[in-house]
């Protein structure tokens, strides 16, 4: 029973925190996306950027809510099914758990301000400027949030003393090793895939009605962002995997099925293992691994070897790593083929193969997320604190926790179903053309061009 | 002042924050729903979702903090209660996660549904139920250690008439702190019909609150006997809640002052909240969890003191910008923007 427990509350937790990281990372990026709309919108005085950023708005709205009560089932389940990681853990991380809260309130507040003042002022500009405490807000939420799995992984900050953590430094431990790159990283993809995904939106209505200035306005605003985050998160992701090799070896070495630590080494997509652990089927890109983990071709690269097999990430991340990067790979080559499209003047750019594949890249983008932290997550296993702790010391030893599973189980189906339905249903009762005309009725009529 | 007595006290003024803050949120969601099954929805509903909506999730928040706030100045709590409270809390954060996707997929998705005002309705009752359990549990003797596994007693919690005295107090506490609030929101904006529906209901839910506060007294006499003693030396503070308590039936009855009438709610929450919460001192959870010695290490406390101070230079100004816009805006009160 022991160790049913302890999968049960891995399973509650990966459940909560995958249905989470859906909102949190929407409502870390469609600010940062609706404040550039509605700014462009002042400046150029064009009603159609200012539409988008309303529209917008009254979607994130809805996701917004299921973003906060998720966060808030996952803050207080930390407690509940992992109160052993908790008690020990509790004395070097609260500081930054604190002060994300301290970051959500204050992106609650603006949000409730930016929501209800959309006419109110004369000047359109402190309205806008409402957006800001947003973005800030649940970026720094994020960011704070990040410090502490980054914590987990790398820890730092304590001293230990009778198996408990003594001569804590809480800001040493907030700005422990995996902080900067996982950071970046984690910022940076939330960006690029709320872009992402408004695009698809945007090409999804184009595919199904037709092209009007106000999609194609928002459509070549999103894939411009892409682009630029997708170029942002490449770079983020590369230096994610340099600090890997530096801090975390074992966890790139699972990733890339690389065993004996070697000069040289290849970097192996897909494939499978057989049972003497060799990959098969694989692709195999000559030396690319030493790249990838050190700048050099030629650099050695340590292998699982170096970790006792009793200490393994299971080997299954690879998969995980492969699709996170692949998609990486995707989504700025979809939107660079969109722009230069749009360029040549011959060629249309909302042609149906183009506009699926643009489609394609928004749920693309979202799964990339989960890919990756489901990699982050699973790669740092057996530990929940790298080195100090790992996951069966520190889950809740009550009998109820499989209960609570298909408890949390149910509420996520019924969340998540009814926020589609909700979704669709602000939008298909309100066309974006019908509201353009009673908002800003001195546009044109008949804009289709 | 030590960091852990900074620490205790600043959490409690927060769950005082909450208690006020959620109760009229969650009254308010009732009240939505009874005036929509007894066909008086047109008259009070339009006031409450002019109050709720800008506010709710920054309700939410004070929740959030107070939690995360305990398990950081007291990792032992998390032990605990997190091990005790997995069920009841998890069906609280059930209910609050249903409570709040619910408001917005109604409010902000345009979709009219009896059955999501129901929930709403519904799920504000239970929530403080369920979130009351907690501080049954902080009096004892419903968590058990043995072998190093912490188990709750549910038949005692079930049958104990404290925890039901708890429960009911918070629920028409609730239902007392929001209809008060609600029609001082009503004379603001000078809607007539809603304060005459609201007032009444604020005079009715007075007597069963003061009713279940003075059962809770005698039925902790009875089961923790250090902590009633000890509220007891602090009579004064009952005796100024008790008085707050009779000026603020005073102005709803007779009409008028609904503002003054509101704080002095607040304030006998106040007395008694705090004389309750100091009268608990030193225990967290009499008797395994005392303030001084789970107290997180120096370095942590001191580093959340400030961070705590540095938040609310934030946040306070926030928080009366918000209100300037929204509470206190007579404009906006009365529908005008």
């Amino acid at each position: 029973m022991e160790l049913d427990t302890v999968l049960m509350s891995r399973l509650l937790t990966a459940m909560t925190l995958g249905f989470h990281i859906i909102f949190a990372t929407l409502g870390v990026g469609v600010p940062l996306m609706i404040s550039i709309a509605e700014l462009i919108g002042i400046k150029k005085k064009d009603p159609y950027y200012r539409l988008l950023a309303r529209r917008w708005t009254r979607g994130f709205v809805i996701s917004v809510a299921v973003g906060v009560v998720t966060g808030t089932a996952i803050g207080l389940q930390l407690s509940l099914v992992w109160p052993n990681f908790m008690q020990v853990a509790g004395n070097v991380i609260s500081l930054p758990l604190f002060m994300e809260v301290f970051a959500f309130f204050f992106e609650a507040i603006f949000l409730g301000i930016y929501l209800y003042t959309w006419d109110r002022f004369k000047n359109q500009y402190i309205h806008w400027l409402f957006s800001l405490p947003i973005i800030i807000g649940g970026g720094f939420s994020a960011v704070f949030i990040t410090t502490v799995n980054a914590f987990m992984n790398t820890p730092d900050g304590f001293t230990v003393e009778n198996g408990t953590f003594a001569a804590v430094n809480p800001i040493t431990a907030m700005l422990n090793p995996a902080t900067p790159t996982k950071v970046f990283h984690v910022l940076s993809s939330a960006y690029l895939t709320c872009a992402a995904i408004l695009a698809a939106i945007t090409a999804f209505m184009i595919l199904k009605k037709k092209t009007t200035a106000y999609y194609k306005k928002a459509l070549k605003l999103t894939l411009t962002l892409t682009f630029i985050f997708a170029v942002i998160t490449a770079i983020a992701g590369d230096s994610s995997a340099k600090f890997l090799a530096a801090h975390q070896p074992e966890k790139l070495a699972a990733a890339e099925w690389h065993f004996e630590t070697e000069e040289g080494a290849d970097l192996l997509l897909f494939g499978w293992l057989n049972d003497a652990h060799e990959a098969i089927g694989e692709i195999r890109i000559p030396k690319f691994l030493s790249f990838l983990a050190h700048g050099d071709f030629n650099a050695e690269v340590a292998g699982l070897e170096e970790t006792p097999d009793e200490y393994w990430p299971p080997l299954w991340v690879h998969y995980m790593f492969d699709l996170m990067v692949t998609i990486g790979f995707f989504l700025p080559a979809v939107a660079l083929l969109y722009l230069i499209l749009s360029k040549l003047k011959k060629r249309d750019e909302h042609n149906k193969g183009m506009l699926s594949l643009i489609v394609l890249s928004g749920p693309l983008a979202m799964l990339a997320i989960e890919f990756g932290w489901i990699y982050a997550e699973e790669g740092r296993q057996p530990w929940i604190i790298r080195g100090y702790m790992t996951v069966e010391e520190a889950a809740t030893s009550s009998p109820h926790i499989g209960l609570m599973f298909f408890l949390f189980l149910a509420l996520y189906v019924v969340l998540g179903t009814l926020c589609i339905v909700t979704l669709r249903k602000v939008f298909r009762d309100n066309p974006a053309e019908e509201e353009l005309e009673k908002l800003y009725p001195s546009v044109e009529k008949g804009d289709k061009s | 002042m030590s960091y852990e007595i900074i620490g205790v006290s600043v959490l409690w003024i927060f769950l005082y924050g909450y208690l006020i803050v959620a109760s009229i949120d969650f009254g308010a969601g009732f009240f939505a729903f009874y005036a929509k099954v007894t066909k008086q929805d047109h008259v009070v509903n339009q006031l409450i979702a002019r109050y709720l909506s800008p506010v709710w999730e920054v309700t939410n928040v004070f929740f959030v903090f107070f939690f995360v706030g305990i398990v950081g100045f007291f990792p032992e709590t998390a032990y605990y209660y997190g091990t005790a409270l997995l069920v009841p809390g998890s069906i609280a954060i059930i209910l609050l996660a249903i409570r709040g996707s619910f408001y917005a997929f109604e409010n902000y998705g345009s979709k009219q549904s009896t059955v999501y005002t129901f929930l709403y309705g519904a799920t504000g009752l239970l929530i403080p139920a369920s979130l009351s359990v907690a501080l049954t549990l902080s009096e004892g003797g419903f968590i058990k250690e043995t072998n190093g596994t912490v188990s709750l007693q549910y038949l005692e919690l079930f049958t104990s008439p404290l925890s039901w005295s708890i429960v009911a107090l918070a629920i028409v506490s609730v239902l007392f702190i929001s209809a008060a609030f609600l029609s001082f929101y009503a004379a603001r904006a000078k809607d007539y019909p809603a304060l005459k529906l609201v007032r009444n209901f604020a005079l009715f839910w007075s007597t069963p609150a003061i009713i279940a506060a003075m059962t809770t007294l005698i039925f902790l006499s009875q089961h923790n006997e250090r902590h009633y003693e000890s509220m007891l030396d602090l009579w004064w503070m009952f005796g100024l809640s008790v008085g707050f308590f009779m000026i603020a039936i005073w102005l709803l009855y007779r009409g008028k002052l609904y503002g003054i009438a509101f704080v002095s709610i607040m304030l006998q929450y106040l007395f008694a909240f705090f004389g309750y919460g100091i009268g608990h001192y030193p225990y967290l959870l009499d008797p395994y969890i005392s303030i001084h010695e789970s107290a997180t290490h120096e370095s942590m406390g001191i580093a959340l003191v400030i961070a705590f101070i540095g938040g609310l230079l934030l946040l306070v100004p926030s928080l009366i910008l918000l209100m300037r816009l929204f509470l206190f805006n007579a404009d906006y009160v009365k529908g005008k923007k």
